[in-house]
């Protein structure tokens, strides 16, 4: 039942496939996060407590919550490379970190920004922000072992051994709201049901969201690609691909000149 | 549209400078992100590239050394290391 799905496996067709799918993933994201970010800028209204502060959650929330979702992306891509001995896994984990940590760091930026004029501190160490900075120093120690090997399985093995070890601080950030009296307020969106945001700032923040969400998409397609390519490099097929593609480059200067 | 002008979209009803930080740092950041994706795949090939040439070069002098000690047909003091 799942048989269509072994292709994909193989290096070579996941290349090539994402290679196909970059194009589209891209102009879809520059389409859907131009639409969230100017309707969250211009015409959505503003928050009748926090006035036009309001505007920095449109980035704040996708942002923190690909954070996590990104990190879980990675313990699942760890967990399968470290099972199934799946090689494409530990590419794919390398590719996620940088991603990740990136968007890590601009939900605590974005978040200092926010809490500077609605708590009156860019700072403090609650529950919430410190399990949140815990999350961007795990980002860093996973690229940090994946670029520390020559021996990219090993460097995917100790990386993924980390993020594994790390997944307990998902919960952690998740639930830190509910189990400890914060000063991080509680989930806008997700109540499930009934969403305690009205409609009109609803609309932007799914496009922000879906938008950002493509933006990460893309992003790791990209340097997954790249991971392949350095993964395999002494392949017959990436060796050809690699003489098209310098040869390609060499005519093209000659022809410019 | 909920501001009136330019100047009052820019001030974000005084919270200009925390908006304009947060969405001036995130695109950076961003950018920067994607800057370094596009040239990390860029630098992959060449990297690739230069050292298939430099595996290339290497089995042509291996090549032309044993030629060389071939038609000299005197291996025992002819072959150069």
């Amino acid at each position: 039942m799942w048989k269509w799905l072994h292709p994909y496996a193989n290096p070579e067709v996941s290349y090539h496939f994402t290679g196909k799918l970059l194009p589209w993933l891209s102009a879809l994201t520059v389409i859907i996060l131009s639409i969230g970010i100017v309707w969250a800028l211009a015409f959505a209204p503003a928050d009748y407590q926090q006035g036009d502060s309001f505007r920095i959650f449109y980035l704040h929330v996708p942002a923190a919550s690909l954070s996590m979702g990104i990190y879980l992306g990675m313990a699942i891509a760890a967990f399968t490379s470290m099972v199934w001995q799946f090689k494409l896994a530990d590419a794919s984990a390398a590719a996620m970190a940088p991603v990740g940590a990136v968007f890590t760091a601009i939900a605590l930026i974005t978040g200092a920004a926010w809490g500077k004029p609605m708590w009156g501190t860019w700072w403090i160490w609650d529950a919430r922000l410190t399990s949140e900075l815990i999350l961007l120093f795990l980002y860093l120690g996973v690229i940090a072992l994946h670029n520390a090997f020559e021996d990219k399985n090993l460097a995917g093995k100790a990386a993924g051994i980390l993020t594994l070890v790390g997944v307990i601080n998902l919960p952690i950030i998740k639930y830190s709201v509910e189990w400890w009296n914060t000063l991080h307020q509680g989930s806008t969106v997700s109540k499930l049901g009934k969403p305690s945001m009205s409609v009109d700032m609803l609309w932007p923040f799914v496009f922000c969201f879906i938008g950002f969400a493509l933006l990460v998409a893309t992003i790791i397609c990209i340097r997954f690609r790249s991971e392949i390519l350095a993964r395999n490099s002494i392949r017959p097929w990436v060796k050809t691909l690699v003489l098209a593609q310098t040869s390609l480059s060499i005519t093209k200067t000659k022809e410019s000149n | 549209m909920q501001f009136d002008s330019f100047s009052a979209f820019l001030s974000m009803g005084g919270y200009g400078f925390y908006v304009w930080l947060s969405f001036g740092v995130s695109t950076a950041l961003i950018l920067a992100l994607i800057f370094n994706s596009t040239m990390g795949h860029k630098q992959v090939i060449k990297n690739i590239a230069l050292r298939q040439q430099r595996e290339a070069k290497l089995r042509q002098v291996r090549k032309q050394n044993k030629q060389s000690t071939i038609i000299n047909s005197n291996p025992s003091n002819e072959v150069s290391p």
